[in-house]
């Protein structure tokens, strides 16, 4: 049971938008990381995120509902980022943005990092998505870098990303 | 036009930098949007093309006429 839950760095997106955040520099004195994000961006309800600046070796599988109807998916089979389906596009309703939290425990042990994914589009009409999704890199570095890449665009003005260490002791 | 900017967070000194980015990280951008939207295209058209499968499916078996293999297929788990 985590009896710390502390901010390690947050970033709120200014007037013009954001290609990405990356959050550098991540200290390894945590048992696990979350991420949390509320974004707008372009034309896509989707968002990248990539560990260390890597682009191989993520894999990412999906249960998600869109208001209407409930689905599977594997991320169309891509292996460069953990795709999040957890961000308002400029087809939203205007003014609503996206929320996601991912979960990643054990970021700075020596074995493959997994994350869990809890995301909502948000749209104030008949089809929203939100889904469940379990995602892995396979790769056994420490994360020490993460960037959050809209799928479309930039992220919008006020999108935030807020980066958290548990520590489990 | 300003040139487009990322942010890039230290998580260690907590310092919030605004970068611009450069020409390869532009065009990037422009070929990885392209790619994109292609395979959102392909996404798109086999969806509606599986979406038009099931319905003349559905209206055979309701006439009682023979499907076609593409079509009991999508009726076959």
């Amino acid at each position: 049971m985590a009896n710390t839950f502390e901010l390690i760095a947050s970033s709120t997106v200014g007037s013009g938008g954001s290609a990405n955040i990356d959050f550098t520099s991540i200290p390894s004195t945590y048992t696990d990381l979350v991420l949390k994000v509320s974004g707008r961006q372009g034309a896509e309800n989707a968002f990248d995120i990539t560990f260390n600046g890597a682009t191989t070796s993520y894999v990412v599988r999906r249960l998600q509902g869109n208001g209407s109807s409930a689905s599977f998916s594997d991320g169309s089979g891509t292996t460069t980022a953990i795709r999040v389906i957890g961000i308002a596009s400029s087809g939203s309703t205007a003014n609503t943005f996206g929320n996601s939290e991912i979960y990643i425990p054990n970021y700075a042990g020596s074995n493959n990092k997994s994350v869990s994914i809890d995301a909502v589009n948000e749209d104030n009409a008949a089809e929203a998505y939100m889904n469940l999704a379990a995602g892995i890199r396979s790769n056994t570095a420490a994360i020490n870098q993460i960037t959050i890449t809209p799928r479309a665009g930039s992220l919008a003005e006020y999108s935030t990303a807020y980066l958290y260490g548990i520590k489990n002791s | 036009m300003s040139r487009p900017t990322r942010i890039e967070v230290n998580c260690e000194t907590g310092v919030e930098t605004i970068i611009e980015l450069t020409d390869e990280e532009i065009a990037q951008r422009e070929v990885d949007a392209a790619a994109f939207a292609a395979a959102e295209a392909e996404r798109t058209a086999a969806a509606e093309a599986l979406a038009a499968l099931k319905t003349s499916a559905k209206a055979k078996l309701v006439a009682g006429t023979p499907l076609t293999e593409e079509e009991a297929a999508t009726l076959v788990i």
